[in-house]
């Protein structure tokens, strides 16, 4: 496990300091190298780990070091709490119209998880007394609509659709009058996934947001992605002006940089994480938790917890 | 127009901007090959590589580091035991293809059905994803697009007997190849993981006699979760080739080397598109050529 290698790591290098005194420049300099590779490894975005590391260099120079802690964990200490308010302090929520339907649009690349999620959300809304709508406007994937069709039955959610011979901007207006006529105070629309260097489908998107105006545009992510997140996001955010992002596939062990990257590039919130392809595996966000997962050192924490 | 533009632009502005080969030089060409999603072994490794080779050949010149760097990065793609063609001879031949959540798989086996179709084999595929929720009218359209037969039992019923079936019609119609699509699975769910094992020991049994390939669909724009992704599947269906989707966009997909070098297990397609034509051989000059461009 990295997390173990990380803690030894540390161990090792700052070991010979015992729990007195003050961290030294050198000592932490040291220890940051490992610590960046660590950050590396779990896929945050390299221009992030730098940044990131420069800021922890500042704090952690000169910082006393508490007789409970060696000065390995005294470090981990001050990365984890630098990491977890990075990924913004407290969880967030949707945020509801005064006057519904809320609208919420899901947007992201290809297979990220957007037509699984699209119906977790309604799933998660309607246990909350709400009466969700979902919208099929992928009119490109093969069977995309059969697909938001089998997911809103299986959980008793409509399903606004118009084939696959109409232009999405059009179903998206048609649906939003369908849902008022219909009583429905959330409006879930389902969009293709796409490149966002794909100029056609990121104005189609711009034109969707322009016809409806989404009270919130949520971003979906493959927490696996790498490097690129943070191009992804910025793209996205940069067209849209998105309001949050959805973390997928949580369930797999990848360390998921991409979130910290992400959050630390746009500043929007990480709204919730999904956990598995059964509709009810959607949570919100910890991000203390998604601190410990980066790092890989969730014992390592809760003993310092305890010092 | 999704293009690269720009082929070897960073790696040339960064050598123009150095008189002599230095620590701070190698420091750079590290932020690249990361940035590729190499990760940090690997790049150590090609980096101390590098340095070796400089002191080697005595290269003083800045510019030579640039072809030096592509050579490396070239050996290690081309350093397997089996090549980067696709393994279909003789007939009959299956072709599982295998991979976590939402990579591409159904859409790479919908592009090589009209790529083998139109070679002029005789190609059947089988639906062997029964859990996604409309994974068998997803793969029924890419057959359909394709000309190609189909085998599919209802969604819900077990993979195997679909896979089973599937090699039952391969043997009867004569077919030349037989695809087999499976369900998206994390690595790290053991009793999906245990299916997919069930599915490759029955390709084994019933098929014996056919020529076999087994394709890991990879994300480019997958970090170094590939790395592990590749070592489990592995484990459970003796992986044989990757195919690396999505090179269209951003992403530079560079886990691979790292796959490769760690799991000699070649390259052999890749996905630069979701149409139908979108699926191309695995070039490693193209794709050595593509991670230093902008
Ligand atoms: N394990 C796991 N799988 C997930 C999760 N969310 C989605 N998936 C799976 O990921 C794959 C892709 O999900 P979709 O909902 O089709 O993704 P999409 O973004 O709508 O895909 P496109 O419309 O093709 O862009 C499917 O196999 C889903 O079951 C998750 O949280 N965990
Ligand atoms: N841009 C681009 N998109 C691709 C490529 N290959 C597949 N896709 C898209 O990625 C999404 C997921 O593709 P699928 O073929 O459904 O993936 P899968 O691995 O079968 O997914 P699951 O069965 O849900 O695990 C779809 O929207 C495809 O159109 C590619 O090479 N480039
Ligand atoms: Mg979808
Ligand atoms: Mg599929």
């Amino acid at each position: 496990m990295i997390f173990e290698s990380l803690a030894e790591k540390l161990q090792k290098t700052l070991g010979k300091l015992k729990g007195k005194g003050k961290l030294s420049e050198k000592d932490v300099n040291n220890a940051m190298r490992e610590v960046k590779l660590a950050l590396l490894e779990a896929d945050v975005n390299f221009k992030v780990v730098k940044k990131f590391i420069n800021n922890v260099k500042e704090r952690a120079v000169g910082h006393e070091v508490m007789e409970s802690l060696t000065p390995g964990q005294q470090v981990i200490k001050i990365v984890n709490e630098e990491l977890t308010k990075l990924m913004g302090e407290t969880q967030s929520k949707i945020e509801f119209a005064s006057s519904p339907p809320t609208i919420i649009m899901l947007c992201g690349l290809q297979g990220a998880g957007k037509t699984t999620t699209s119906g977790k959300l309604a799933g998660l809304f309607k246990k909350n007394g709400k009466t969700p709508l979902l919208v099929a406007c992928d009119i490109y994937r093969p069977a995309a609509i059969k697909q938001l069709q089998v997911v809103g039955s299986s959980i008793g959610i409509p399903v606004f659709s118009m084939g696959d011979k109409q232009n999405p901007v059009n179903i998206a207006k048609a649906a939003i009058e369908y849902g008022k006529k219909n009583g429905n105070d959330v409006i879930i629309i389902d969009t293709a996934g796409r490149l966002h260097i794909d100029e056609d489908l990121m104005n189609e998107l711009e034109n969707i947001k322009d016809e409806v105006k989404p009270h919130e545009i949520l971003l979906v992510v493959d927490a696996m992605t790498g490097q690129d997140a943070v191009t992804v996001a910025e793209t996205f955010d940069n067209r849209l002006g998105i309001d949050g992002v959805i973390l997928t596939k949580l369930d797999g062990d990848a360390r998921g940089g991409a979130a910290l990257s992400i959050r630390a590039v746009t500043q929007k919130p990480i709204k919730f994480v999904c956990m598995g392809e059964k509709l009810e595996q959607i949570e919100p966000f910890h991000p203390d938790r998604m601190a410990s997962r980066i790092l890989g050192m969730g014992d390592v924490l809760s003993l310092i917890e305890k010092a | 127009e999704k293009t690269r533009k720009g082929i070897t632009e960073k790696v040339d502005t960064i050598l123009k901007s150095y008189q002599k080969i230095d620590e701070e030089l190698f420091e750079e060409l590290e932020e690249v090959l990361i940035t590729a999603d190499m990760g940090v072994n690997t790049t150590m490794r090609i980096i101390e590589d590098l340095k070796d080779k400089v002191k080697e050949k005595k290269i003083k010149e800045v510019f030579e580091i640039r072809e030096l760097l592509k050579e490396e990065l070239k050996e290690i793609l081309t350093d397997v035991e089996s090549d980067n063609k696709i393994n279909i001879e003789p007939s009959p031949a299956i072709i599982l293809v295998v991979g976590v959540n939402g990579v591409g798989k159904t859409t790479t086996i919908g592009k090589l059905a009209y790529r083998l179709k139109k070679e002029g084999k005789k190609v059947l595929i089988a639906a062997g994803d029964t859990f996604r929720a409309a994974a068998i009218d997803q793969l029924q359209e890419w057959a359909n697009r394709a000309g190609v037969e189909i085998i599919a039992h209802k969604e819900g019923s077990d993979p195997a007997a679909v896979i089973f079936d599937g090699i039952q019609a391969a043997k009867a119609r004569k077919a030349d190849v037989l695809i087999c699509d499976t369900a998206g699975r994390l690595h790290n769910k053991k009793n999906l993981m245990n299916e997919l094992n069930k599915i490759f020991r029955i390709v084994e049994r019933e098929f014996s006699e056919a020529t076999r390939e087994v394709l890991l669909v990879v994300d480019a724009t997958t970090g170094q979760n590939a790395i592990m992704q590749a070592k489990v599947f592995k484990e459970a269906c003796d992986i044989t080739g990757i195919v690396l989707t999505k090179l269209d966009g951003t992403a530079k997909g560079g886990v691979v080397l790292a796959v490769q070098s760690e799991l000699n297990v070649p390259v052999k397609l890749v996905g630069v598109g979701e149409r139908i034509e979108d699926l191309q051989d695995f070039d490693p000059q193209n794709f050595v050529e593509a991670i230093f461009a902008e």
